[in-house]
């Protein structure tokens, strides 16, 4: 299958290593993954903050730039979420609407990595092997905005060497919120302490999600804390092989 | 047609503005290791009751659905829903007031209590009291007003502010009460233990002899029902019903938005309320009174329909669904940020994620700029709330309307344009890596999170760099 790669300006630039594995993963599973030129953001951070005008030509760019290809992949539940609850909501109230016609199409074609695995390519054993003790941090837009449900985990549990131990709490935000963290900086990181409190109980050492923006939130509080627990994204555990 | 757009809350009067920011007066709460503990304690306990009675129910999601409709075509059909509740209840031997905002309906309640020579009234667990700021305003007129909800005497004895909708007094625990009670509490027992029955056994005796010799009560009310003029109750002690049928006037203060069309209509509301707010599967009291009956019960019966902003809220079209709400809580207590910062934080009534959309909404955003800020977006209200409001969506709408600071707005146009020209955004990409030299402490507003949280590292190559060398 043909892949476009929405890769996400977080990934791209501050966690690439979870864009390539993702890449990786897709190409040894026997895809083509494309990169289309000309993709940037996707706007949720001026949506989520506010500011729907100034993210009203990202929204265009994004379905200009998504438009041509039939299935789309991100390794991000929350950019997903936005693609495929806001694009087309921001541009029915700017009075948009065959914008929104348009950004509806790319939002049905487009896919969190979970569920491009297992919804579309069928597959719920990638041949990973990790063998560490991982938790799974599932994300609050994965969960509740995509409704993911269990698709992370049933890809986790195939995966050779795994000890993969539950997270207590799972399902409680781990405070990020995009500017969420920086404009109730002191709320965020109590929610930030109780969810590193949680992950820490496990004993693993990984914590895993499906979003690098709540990780970069998890993993910098257990960096802070000099804890010796990384993150890593959900992409690129299912990536590693022996 | 046109649209009538109301007027905002008015200014100086009720609980709907804070002082303070939510931020401001988030961080004092967070502070506060008691609060944090009571409040973890008292919301995991009625999320787990609560999940496990809607559990018990096959059709959850079809009484949320009929719920969430029941209340778009109230809502649709507002006017001429509560004229008709006006000419039942004006039928059945009430009488029906009309008040715009605060200041009114609190003149129009203080001067039919002052008509009836009562120096005191008992007043029923009301949120639209509350909002309007009542007690005060009777208090004002030399008139008592005493709260008969355990939870809101504790708050009214303790000069206190409710700090959750169902659970006034989620905040204190039961030493803090005591204390409370031997300092405020008339005629009080001065060996009274912390323990609950024995707090409770000194409220009942308090209130038993203010209900006896009280001629006037003061009520809000759940759910007044258009078809049939029936306003409804629904309470779990008994001082409400004691409320509603010893004195000889009742005064009830009504939003506009509790109307429904038919009597039908409780049929779903009665199992959605308390499997959502107290987790039960039927409240123990639910009381249901039309108009005046000679010879049982009141036979003076008042109600104040009280706007309050909330024609303004009707007006937007994505924000009414605010007025949908049925005052359960269970967006309180799932919600991650009220968890930790406790109702006060909120600066109203109306605290947490509900209060988050309501509040900005009926006093105007200006006002409340930064309550559509105070959650992360996470989505567990949407999935608590029994009549599906869409909670982040509104949240999001407000903050597209709320006013923002000059710094913020330049550089959110700033990183709109970079983005949107991939060459700028690319020359971005690459100056994030002088991150790496910042240090471990940045300036405001990053300070925020580099007081908690270290930066990732910046990689050696972008994403895109990797894709075009390989």
């Amino acid at each position: 299958m043909r892949i476009a790669l929405f890769v996400t300006c977080l990934a791209d630039t501050m966690f690439p290593q979870a864009a390539k594995a993702t890449v990786l993963l897709l190409e040894r599973l026997g895809h083509e993954v494309v990169f289309p030129p000309g993709q940037t953001c996707c706007g949720q951070m001026h949506i989520n903050t506010g500011y729907q005008q100034q993210a009203l030509p990202l929204i265009q760019r994004h379905v200009k730039t998504f438009q041509p290809y039939d299935v789309v992949v991100a390794p991000s539940g929350s950019c997903v979420g936005s693609v495929r609850h806001q694009h087309a909501m921001v541009a029915s109230a700017a009075g948009d609407e065959r914008l929104a016609l348009r950004a509806t199409a790319v939002a049905e074609r487009t896919y969190e990595l979970s569920e491009l695995l297992i919804d579309v390519l069928k597959i719920e054993d990638v041949g990973a092997y990790f063998p560490h003790r991982v938790t799974y941090h599932p994300t609050c837009h994965s969960l509740r905005v995509l409704r993911v449900g269990d698709k992370p985990l049933r890809l986790l549990r195939n995966v050779r060497g795994i000890d993969l131990v539950e997270l207590p709490a799972a399902e409680q935000c781990c405070g990020f919120g995009g500017t969420f963290a920086l404009k109730n900086a002191d709320t965020s990181t109590a929610m930030l302490a109780d969810k590193m409190g949680h992950v820490l109980e496990t004993g693993a050492s990984v914590c895993t999600a499906g979003d690098a923006s709540c990780l970069m939130h998890i993993g910098g509080g257990l960096s802070r804390l000099e804890s010796g627990v990384r993150t890593l994204h959900l992409a690129e555990i299912l990536a590693a092989t022996s | 047609m046109t649209t009538f757009l109301g007027m905002p809350a008015p200014r100086g009067v009720g609980h709907l503005r804070g002082d303070e920011s939510f931020p401001a007066a988030a961080k004092k709460a967070l502070g506060n290791d008691q609060l944090r503990r009571n409040l973890n304690h008292a919301t995991t306990t009625i999320r787990g009751k609560s999940g496990r009675v809607i559990a018990e129910l096959p059709d959850w999601e079809q009484l949320r659905l009929a719920g969430s409709a029941i209340k778009a075509d109230t809502m649709a059909r507002l006017p001429e829903l509560i004229e008709e509740l006006e000419s039942r209840v004006t039928a059945a031997g009430g009488v029906v007031h009309w008040a715009a905002d605060a200041n009114e309906a609190n003149t129009i309640v203080t001067d039919l209590v002052r008509a009836t020579g009562s120096p005191r009234v008992i007043k029923i667990k009301s949120m639209a009291t509350q909002e309007i700021g009542l007690n005060e305003a009777l208090e004002e007129a030399g008139i008592q007003p005493v709260e008969t909800d355990l939870a809101e005497l504790i708050v009214q004895l303790g000069k206190d502010q409710p700090s959750h909708i169902l659970v006034p007094a989620i905040h204190r625990n039961r030493t803090e009460i005591r204390d409370i009670f031997l300092r405020e509490m008339p005629g009080v027992d001065p060996a009274l233990t912390d323990d609950p029955p024995v707090l409770a056994a000194a409220a009942r005796r308090y209130l038993r002899e203010t209900f006896l010799s009280t001629s006037v009560a003061v009520s809000g009310a759940n759910f007044g029902i258009a078809e049939t003029g029936t306003l409804a109750v629904v309470e779990s002690e008994g001082n409400g019903r004691m409320c509603l049928t010893l004195p000889d006037t009742l005064i009830t203060v009504m939003g506009i938005e509790k109307v429904l069309p038919t009597w039908r209509d409780l049929e779903v509301f009665l199992q959605l309320l308390p499997r959502s707010s107290t987790g039960e599967r039927m409240n123990p009291y639910t009381s249901m009174w039309t108009g005046v009956v000679p010879g049982d019960g009141p036979q003076n019966f008042h109600l104040v329909l009280l706007d309050n902003g909330r024609t303004k809220v009707l007006a937007d079209e994505v924000g009414r669904q605010a007025l949908h709400c049925i005052r359960c809580s269970a967006c309180l207590n799932v919600c991650p940020v009220y968890e930790r910062t406790g109702g006060h934080a909120y600066g109203s009534v109306y605290p947490g994620p509900i209060g988050a959309i309501l509040s900005p909404q009926l006093t105007g955003v200006e006002d409340n700029a930064s309550l559509p800020y105070a959650s992360s977006l996470c989505g567990a209200c949407f999935d608590a709330c029994p009549v599906r409001i869409d909670i982040p969506a509104i949240l999001v709408h407000l903050r597209n309307q709320a006013p923002h600071p000059r710094s913020e707005r330049v550089a959110m146009a700033a990183a709109a344009y970079t983005m949107d020209h991939p060459r700028l955004y690319e020359a971005a990409q690459h100056a994030a890596k002088l991150s790496r030299y910042a240090g471990k402490r940045l300036p405001p507003p990053l300070s925020g999170w580099t007081a908690s949280r270290d930066l990732p590292e910046p990689p050696a190559e972008t994403f895109r760099d990797w894709w075009e060398d390989r």
